[in-house]
């Protein structure tokens, strides 16, 4: 291909490349600065953010949290992902349906819709008092259970599309193969199917992961302020207690975290097995 | 699998599929099938895509069931066996290895799930390794490998916990002309070597006729006839079977007559003589005669050979042996194939005879 072919195609992206220029990269420097020069100029809101015990917590329980979010997505966004490539035709439409509807409704309204089913007057709780179950309110909403429950759904298409996109690149024959060779259906799945499906896995587990770095509406619903995450801690900096400049060192080493995270994964999977 | 179901697992099997159908909606994929598949045998099925032959594999293999009949191996009816219980190796069109595991591990496989010590299967790895001829890729994975080395694994794979039937379905359809007669030669050499059953499916009349002990021809969804390859190319029973398994010339007879062992009938005002088959004397038919078994001349005739005088319209150059295309004199354009190197070049517009002995012509019927 000719070099004037080529950069007429990196044209094609100048749009984007510009808005995330004007929209994220330069404001981005500007809060880089701040975390250099807010209060005073120095290292010392970094030293800080590496120091300070409510930070540090709060780091801690973001990973917690992405982690086990992680693992439930994973889990489930397999088993939709195995209904939806390998289902009959009933069974494929059911799971579009449920992969496809929470992309209809806003991230606010789920939350909101949780925090209806799990509060301590919540569906889930009245009805289990009123069968007598329980007594007391179970505590399903405002803690990190309700955040993973409400960070979990939002977060599992996600995941489904790798994790189908692996299944589907599967050769049928070679699952014919080992059966024919012997191999029983569980084991196949075990030692043949899954395997083929890793590729799938990481690039599922790496798009929830970072995803889940960075949440924000859902934690501050679903936690209700005693499981603040990173983000909304840095809201929190910037907007109520004026701390600019720790906002901001946040802000840095969370985009650096997620950045080395990229550039690690990378060297191990082509991004086109991430999304198939 | 309950104990003593545990089908023989190294000698060689037999299975007769007694009428067996297979439906899919309303489509008839397989029509009241039946067929011995004798033990040890190389047993080729060959049909044109769609006539049922991969079917019918399947079916054997335990990936589909069928819709009536049922299959009997060594005289237990295995009809509703799963495929993993029926202990069979196969080798799929496009190989089918795991592309996530090493060519040892892909050949480790199938013993693995037959729980052999670490040591054995080892030693059998080794030793089927090495009779494919892979030392030193062992440990590659297949998407390192040429096609003709993953068609050597899934051979390996395929015979390496010595299976009582090895299916092979199209193994070779992907590989270019040589390297896919080296791996003929190769499938001959491990049917030999292990004694195994082989059923083989192939669209590919020449590789049948070369690799089988029988062949087994297929058309929509029927069994037309069984047979060694050399019954099969020379004594075929109908017109799709001669037609399927090579170019021939077909001459219709009026009212063929019978005389001892050999029938006789009426082509374009001229006697034509044949063997004596089935069919029905007083009736119309075809005369059938291969292009190699004709030879081309410019004189005589001799009593024991058919002759008819033709015209030379042209001819093709194939290596070997050269096609030449001639017409008779009321029109019917016949094939003859003759050996390059003895022949004698004809131009076109030559008048010739084309002869060929008796017993090189059968009839068949005529019409289907």
């Amino acid at each position: 291909m000719s070099k004037s072919a080529t950069s007429r195609k990196i044209l094609l992206l100048a749009p984007l490349l510009l808005f995330l220029g004007l929209a994220y990269v330069v404001p981005f420097l500007g809060v880089v600065r701040w975390s250099f020069t807010l209060p005073e100029t120095g290292l010392g809101q970094y030293v800080a953010v590496f120091t300070d015990p409510l930070v540090q917590s709060v780091f801690i329980r973001t990973l917690r949290i992405c982690l086990i979010v992680t693992a439930t997505s994973l889990i489930t966004a397999y088993a939709i992902a195995y209904v939806w490539v390998r289902g009959n035709s009933l069974q494929r439409a059911l799971a579009e349906f449920c992969i496809l509807v929470p992309f209809w409704i806003s991230v606010l309204t789920r939350a909101f819709g949780w925090l209806a089913m799990l509060s301590n007057r919540g569906l889930i709780n009245t009805w289990l008092q009123s069968a007598g179950i329980i007594s007391e309110p179970l505590a399903l909403a405002r803690n990190e259970f309700g955040v993973i429950i409400g960070m979990t759904h939002f977060l599992i298409p996600f995941a489904v599309f790798p994790i189908a996109s692996a299944m589907r690149s599967i050769d049928e024959r070679v699952l014919l193969a080992a059966r024919g060779m012997g191999s029983s259906r569980t084991r196949t799945f075990w030692t043949v199917f899954v395997p083929l499906t890793y590729g799938g896995l990481i690039g599922a587990a790496l798009i929830v992961f970072v995803f889940a770095l960075g949440f924000f509406v859902t934690p501050a619903i679903l936690g209700g302020g005693r499981s603040v995450m990173v983000a909304e801690l840095v809201y929190l900096r910037i907007f109520q207690s004026p701390d600019w400049g720790l906002g901001a060192a946040i802000s840095v080493v969370l985009v650096l975290f997620i950045g080395i995270l990229l550039a690690l994964l990378r060297r191990f999977i082509k991004p086109a097995h991430m999304v198939g | 699998m309950p104990q003593g179901m545990q089908l023989g697992d190294t000698k060689a099997a037999e299975i007769k599929a007694i009428s067996i159908g297979k439906s899919f909606g309303a489509f008839h994929a397989l029509k009241d099938l039946s067929l011995d598949i004798k033990r040890g045998e190389f047993l080729t099925l060959l049909g044109p895509s769609g006539s049922g032959k991969t079917t019918f594999l399947m079916i054997l293999a335990g990936f589909l069931a069928p819709t009536s009949g049922k299959l009997v191996m060594d005289g237990k009816d295995i009809t509703s066996v799963p495929a993993e219980d029926r202990s069979y190796g196969m080798v799929f069109q496009g190989y089918a290895l795991f592309p996530h595991l090493t060519v040892e591990q892909n050949i480790a496989f199938p013993l693995k799930v037959r729980r052999r010590s670490a040591a054995d299967i080892k030693r059998r790895v080794g030793e089927m390794v090495e009779r494919v001829g892979l030392v030193g890729h062992e440990k590659k994975l297949p998407a390192k490998l040429s096609g003709g080395q993953q068609q050597r694994v899934a051979l390996a794979r395929a015979l390496a916990f010595e299976p009582s039937v090895l299916l092979l379905d199209e193994p070779f359809s992907a590989l270019d002309k040589n390297l896919r007669e080296m791996m003929q030669e190769e499938a001959k050499r491990l049917h030999q070597e292990t004694g195994t059953t082989f059923v083989f499916v192939t669209h590919d009349q020449s590789e049948a006729l070369a690799l089988s002990s029988r062949v087994a021809i297929f058309n929509h969804g029927e069994l037309l006839q069984v047979g060694k390859p050399q019954e099969v190319y020379e004594r075929p029973t109908n017109r799709f079977v001669a037609e399927f398994l090579g170019e021939i010339n077909l001459l219709p007879l009026d009212t063929v007559q019978l005389d001892g062992e050999r029938a006789s009938g009426r082509f374009e005002e001229q006697t034509i003589v044949v063997n004596k088959s089935a069919i029905l004397a007083g009736r119309a038919a075809v005369a059938a005669v291969r292009p190699e078994h004709m030879v081309i001349t410019t004189d005589g005739r001799d009593a024991n050979c058919n002759a008819i005088t033709c015209r030379v319209e042209g001819a093709t150059y194939l290596g070997a042996s050269t096609k030449y295309h001639l017409r008779t004199r009321m029109g019917t354009s016949l094939a003859v194939s003759m050996p390059t190197a003895t022949t004698q070049p004809m131009p076109p517009d030559t008048d010739v005879w084309v002869s060929w002995p008796v017993h090189q012509g059968f009839l068949l019927p005529n019409g289907s």
